[in-house]
């Protein structure tokens, strides 16, 4: 079989689309629950780091630490702490942390990037600290944590197929199972649909960015330098 | 006080995992394991560069087509590595010559060349245009410019390229193990998959040892290359490509 194979056959795709659409959407999933829990979590983290400077060496440090650690390695790792290896928690924790580095440096970086004439002006115009923070700086951020969300969700996304290691996967099961039976046409469609997922959801985030964010265009992408 | 004992009696275990001294020697002890994945990752991460950055250097040199390498670079990075690793480790003509070396190989290539493409496009592109002009001014040839002062101006770019794809790769290596290359990732597969999860934790605590060390250390060699004038706090390049891409392993 695996000599005379052609490399992707449409029939494998229509005889089991039933499984197919429900490891996408369970890469769907933990792709979606990731992104929101690592943005509810890194933009505080990022102002109160960028406005305290105590907390920007333990944030960023323990936020390092999470990004560089391996993926199978974090699973590994959080597995026993967790209590199930083969658990939505132990993917979603290491998920999460990978989301956290690149979102809150963003976070910092389109903070630092506010105009200070803004910051003046609404000072000027009686903004508490706090209050100016959340209404003016904020806002005027909101571009580079887009740039980081981008960034964010096409490394999820393609993280998503390694869970298929500890027993979820989404697509990344179409990938296991293909390698497991010798078979290339489920290992094509997981990563085709990966790829375009992450497509998907980049164009999805710049149109939702043209319509939050109308008055400014996307800096180039921007990372921890 | 169970989930203490519980606690205490993993950590025990663990250590006594780490200190087995079977475990240290042989074809699959720790010190050969790690070899094995040094091996790779320097092997993928010179031809990377290798390709990577004569492309880079060559197109940005030139100023053109530049745009269009750059972005092909950025969407191969979106494939999942799972999926080059396991295709090409069931292609009849690789599959698992050299103990899956070859398939391994291939696969991190994929997922080395983009940053390092990158980076050396951009940091060739950021000389500035005088000084590449007073060059030209001074009589330099096309190539004495490339070679004495674009590369070096390009340097710290260059660096944070390699660095990005060094640590991708050492991380993807871990996956490596699943399509049966014995390196470092080895016990963490095989715990995971016997749900040993004493196996798992200790090879993933050597595999995150060793990310973290090489992630230090080339952070160290990024900044040697950064011409001295330009050190000052100034953290070139990784900013550009960033995280994009990210430890995929």
């Amino acid at each position: 079989m695996i000599a005379a194979q052609p490399l992707f056959q449409w029939s494998y795709v229509s005889g089991q689309w039933g499984e197919i659409s429900s490891d996408l959407l369970q890469h769907i999933a933990l792709s979606l629950i990731a992104l929101a829990i690592g943005l509810v979590i890194a933009v505080p983290l990022g102002v109160a780091a960028w406005r305290f400077r105590v907390l920007r060496t333990p944030v960023v440090g323990v936020a390092s630490a999470l990004y560089i650690i391996p993926s199978l390695a974090l699973f590994a790792i959080l597995g026993p702490l967790t209590g199930y290896v083969a658990s939505y928690p132990t993917a979603e924790i290491a998920l999460v942390g990978y989301t956290l580095l690149i979102l809150i440096w963003n976070t910092m970086a389109g903070l630092d990037a506010v105009p200070p004439d803004a910051r003046e002006a609404a000072t000027a115009m009686g903004y508490a600290t706090a209050r100016r923070l959340v209404r003016v700086d904020l806002p005027l951020a909101l571009p580079y944590v887009f740039a980081g969300l981008r960034v964010a969700a096409a490394t999820v996304i393609g993280l998503v197929t390694v869970t298929a290691l500890i027993g979820l996967g989404g697509l990344g099961r179409q990938i296991t199972y293909g390698f497991n039976i010798g078979y290339y046409t489920p290992i094509i469609v997981g990563l085709v649909l990966s790829v375009a997922l992450a497509a998907l959801c980049d164009l999805l985030l710049v149109g939702v960015q043209r319509v939050v964010v109308p008055w400014t265009r996307a800096p180039r992408r921007g990372g921890p330098g | 006080m169970a989930v203490w004992d519980h606690f205490r009696h993993f950590v025990a275990s663990v250590a006594a995992w780490l200190t087995t001294s079977a475990h240290w020697s042989g074809a699959s002890g720790i010190p050969e394991l790690f070899w094995r994945q040094a091996e790779l990752s320097v092997a993928v991460v010179a031809g990377a560069v290798l390709v990577g950055g004569a492309v880079g250097l060559a197109l940005g040199h030139r100023g053109r087509g530049g745009l269009v390498a750059v972005n092909a670079a950025n969407a191969a990075r979106a494939v999942p590595s799972l999926a080059l690793l396991t295709l090409f480790a069931i292609v009849p003509w690789i599959s698992l010559r050299g103990g899956g070396f070859y398939a391994a190989f291939l696969a991190l290539w994929v997922l080395a060349v983009p940053p390092i493409l990158t980076n050396t496009y951009v940091g060739v592109r950021e000389v500035d245009a005088d000084v590449r002009d007073a060059a030209r001014a001074m009589g330099l040839t096309g190539g004495e410019v490339l070679r004495s002062v674009e590369l070096p101006l390009a340097a710290p770019f260059v660096m944070a390229g390699i660095r990005t794809a060094a640590i991708e790769v050492v991380a993807t290596s871990t996956l490596a193990a699943y399509v049966s290359y014995a390196d470092l990732g080895t016990p963490v597969i095989s715990g995971l998959n016997t749900n040993d999860t004493v196996e798992a934790f200790a090879g993933a605590l050597l595999v995150a040892l060793l990310a973290a060390v090489v992630a230090l250390g080339l952070g160290v060699v990024q900044r040697l290359v950064t011409p001295e004038p330009l050190r000052v706090g100034r953290r070139p390049a990784s900013g550009i490509v960033g995280l994009a891409g990210g430890a995929d392993g």
